[in-house]
């Protein structure tokens, strides 16, 4: 009686578990598997042909090219990171701390969501105009005197490929920590003023260690973003520079699908050791 | 997609009724309305690039020949790869001469027999010999005539002369050349050398798909006297080598502003004066034009890089689908689409019936380089010219003759596209 009831909780639990498995097998696992199948076979002009070759990954550890654009890829992450942790963690600070009633935390933060209300690409174009050679931030600077000549990197430029990727990317840094923050019991901060601590000890050793999962799931979310982004590179800089996602798209279009499944294999290593890095730090399981 | 073949003449004897205008006595008729039923019922699918995919295009050819169109316009690489790897998506391909040599051998298309086509003999020499007049030489890269014609239905290479077997009928075509502001330069250009030149450093821009930007790259290393190809169309990987080197140097010292990819990145890069000298396709020109801003289509020295468009049909049309697509064809070199064509600044495959579609002042501007003798309107509406403006680069025979080399596809494509990538990341 009892081993049938295990047995049958057992069943049970299996059948609970086989809708979430078969949507993971369907469409991660599936998918996954093709691109790493498909990254070893051969392409003509216009076709693909299964083979077991390595002739993509050598041609893709081969050329120069490839470590550079890594590079810039990483550049990117790191940059976007560093400035949309700095803004997120203030803008998510002030409002869990400063901002006393709920109400106005709460309409605060509807009001951080305005700009989700577009698609990212228009957030993204409409910035072409504003830093353009003739656009509104140099005819500004030279209305106020402050330049003589247009600034030409303000556009098609890192600067303005960084510039796109924070002001997309900063509010999946504010919502995580944020939400950690509230969670924060302030009956600590109270005892951290107790026992004579500045304000800045009381956010060096208590808000930033019980932020940290917060913080974590921000990084991951915008360094995934970052890296897996091609379309933002391509219109920021005017195509002149590149980053990973715009090997893996140029190499599309061209139908050279092995190879850019190849270069999606890589990016998917390269984006999985950096989280599992990242996770060395913070135990995000243990403190949610 | 297929449906039941009609017999060959109950097709004929609708188009019989059609021709003599008798549509409405056959709605009358309970039989010729069955078949008037199943014309509207067609459906063929078109995709291509977006100069030609023109909505106005499916709404006539609805009117005209009561079968519906349906429009997908792409850039030319997604047009590449849709033709080369979903032969079930579309019935008609609106495709490039050059794409045509990498699509044709993966059989998505099939021959069109040239007996059928009733204009045939009225097309431009450009696409049948390769020869606009009996004494042209012959431009390099894929001229159209070479990816013309094929052996028979059902054949795979190409061949040499007129067979009778066409792979794409020609729909449209023109010479391409560099873009400039005339207000921001201040001095005559007149050669492809000038794109590189420092003194426009940061405003300079070429485009962004390979095999086009490559043949626009050798204009401008020829015309340096810095390489000498033996074909611009089909270069070796030194010849690549080289070109992409000087490019890449050019590239570092900050030479572009930006590169673009589709036509209204084109157009905003030139009127926002965030680029003065571009590869430019013509309507752009006319785009930029029309928001009342000066934009020459510079004719330069060395000639134009030209490139030519024509429809394929889908390998797996047949019976009245494909019956209709002849009578597409047919209607689409009877002239109306010619001068819809022409209008924006392209040339129609079969001019003379265009002549027909197009007022003598339009006729005179656009195809003879005759002075305006009154406003000149885009088909929407917008005033592109006005009395004594004359068409940059003269006439259909000044600016036809001087192509120095045809958009192409090369043997090394693929190391090509590589350097070419590299080139994008440099």
């Amino acid at each position: 009686m009892a081993s049938r009831l295990i047995r049958n909780r057992h069943v049970l639990g299996w059948v609970q578990a086989l809708p979430l498995t078969a949507v993971l097998l369907g469409f991660l696992i599936a998918p996954i598997a093709m691109i790493v199948v498909v990254s070893f076979w051969g392409a003509t002009e216009f076709s693909i042909y299964p083979a077991f070759q390595f002739d993509n990954y050598e041609f893709l550890f081969g050329s120069p090219v490839t470590y550079r654009v890594f590079g810039a890829t990483l550049k990117y992450a790191l940059i976007t990171w560093a400035l949309t942790l700095t803004i997120g963690f203030t803008v998510a600070y002030f409002l869990a701390f400063h901002v006393r009633s709920l109400t106005m935390q709460i309409a605060l933060f509807l009001i951080c969501t305005i700009p989700f209300w577009t698609s990212n690409i228009i957030r993204m174009i409409s910035w072409i105009p504003f830093l353009g050679r003739n656009g509104i931030a140099n005819q500004t600077l030279i209305s106020w005197g402050m330049i003589d000549e247009p600034l030409e990197w303000l556009l098609y430029s890192d600067f303005s490929v960084i510039l796109a990727f924070v002001h997309l990317y900063t509010l999946f840094m504010v919502v995580p920590i944020f939400n950690t923050m509230m969670r924060i019991d302030k009956s600590l901060l109270e005892a951290a003023r107790d026992n004579g601590a500045t304000g800045f000890q009381t956010l060096l050793h208590v808000i930033i260690p019980l932020t940290k999962p917060g913080i974590m799931i921000g990084t991951i979310f915008v360094v995934t973003l970052v890296m897996g982004d091609f379309i933002t590179v391509r219109f920021m800089s005017g195509s002149q520079r590149a980053n990973v996602g715009r090997l893996i798209s140029n190499d599309i279009a061209l139908l050279q699908y092995p190879s850019a499944a190849a270069t999606a294999v890589v990016l998917l290593c390269t984006v999985l050791i950096v989280i599992a890095v990242m996770l060395r730090f913070v135990n995000i399981r243990k403190e949610l | 997609m297929s449906k039941p073949a009609k017999p060959k003449v109950g097709y004929s004897r609708r188009s019989l009724l059609k021709a003599s205008g008798a549509a409405l006595a056959a709605s009358a008729l309970p039989a010729p309305m069955l078949w008037a039923q199943d014309t509207k019922d067609i459906v063929l699918r078109q995709f291509g690039t977006g100069v030609s995919n023109l909505n106005d295009v499916a709404n006539k050819v609805k009117e005209d020949l009561g079968f519906t169109l349906e429009m997908t316009a792409l850039d030319s690489d997604s047009v590449t790869q849709r033709a080369a790897t979903q032969p079930d998506s579309f019935d008609i391909a609106d495709i490039e001469y050059w794409i045509c040599k990498k699509v044709w051998p993966t059989g998505n298309l099939q021959a069109m027999d040239t007996s059928k086509i009733t204009n045939y003999d009225k097309i431009v020499g450009i696409f049948r010999d390769g020869k606009l007049t009996p004494d042209s030489v012959i431009a390099q890269g894929t001229a159209p005539h070479s990816v013309g014609f094929v052996e028979g239905p059902g054949g795979t290479s190409f061949a040499t002369g007129e067979t009778g077997w066409m792979t794409l009928i020609p729909t449209i075509y023109n010479a391409d050349t560099l873009g400039i502001r005339p207000d921001l330069i201040g001095r005559p250009i007149e050669s492809w050398t000038e794109l590189l030149n420092p003194e426009f450093r940061g405003k300079a821009s070429i485009l962004d798909i390979s095999s086009i930007g490559i043949m626009d790259m050798a204009m401008v290393c020829e015309a340096m006297g810095e390489i000498q190809y033996g074909d611009k169309g089909n270069m070796t990987r030194e010849e690549i080598d080289k070109t992409m080197a000087i490019f890449t140097e050019a590239k570092r010292a900050g030479q572009f502003r930006a590169f673009w990819k589709t036509f209204d990145e084109s157009v905003n890069l030139m009127a926002s004066g965030e680029v003065v000298i571009q590869s430019m396709w013509s309507p752009a020109i006319t785009a930029v034009k029309s928001r009342g801003i000066p934009c020459v289509y510079q004719p330069l020295k060395e000639g134009y890089r030209s490139w030519g468009g024509g429809i394929g049909l889908s390998s797996s049309l047949s019976g009245m689908e494909l019956d209709a697509a002849y009578d597409y064809i047919n209607w689409y070199l009877s002239g109306w689409v010619g001068g819809y064509l022409m209008r924006q600044g392209y040339y129609s495959a079969v001019p003379e019936t265009s002549k027909n579609f197009m007022s003598e002042n339009e006729w005179g501007y656009w195809f003879e380089g005759k002075p305006a003798t009154g406003n000149i309107t885009s088909p929407t509406g917008d005033t592109l010219a006005q009395a004594g403006d004359v068409r940059d680069g003269g006439s259909f025979q000044e600016r036809m003759g001087s192509v120095a080399c045809w958009n192409a596809v090369m043997d090394e494509n693929q190391y090509m596209v590589r350097k070419w990538n590299e080139f994008i990341a440099a």
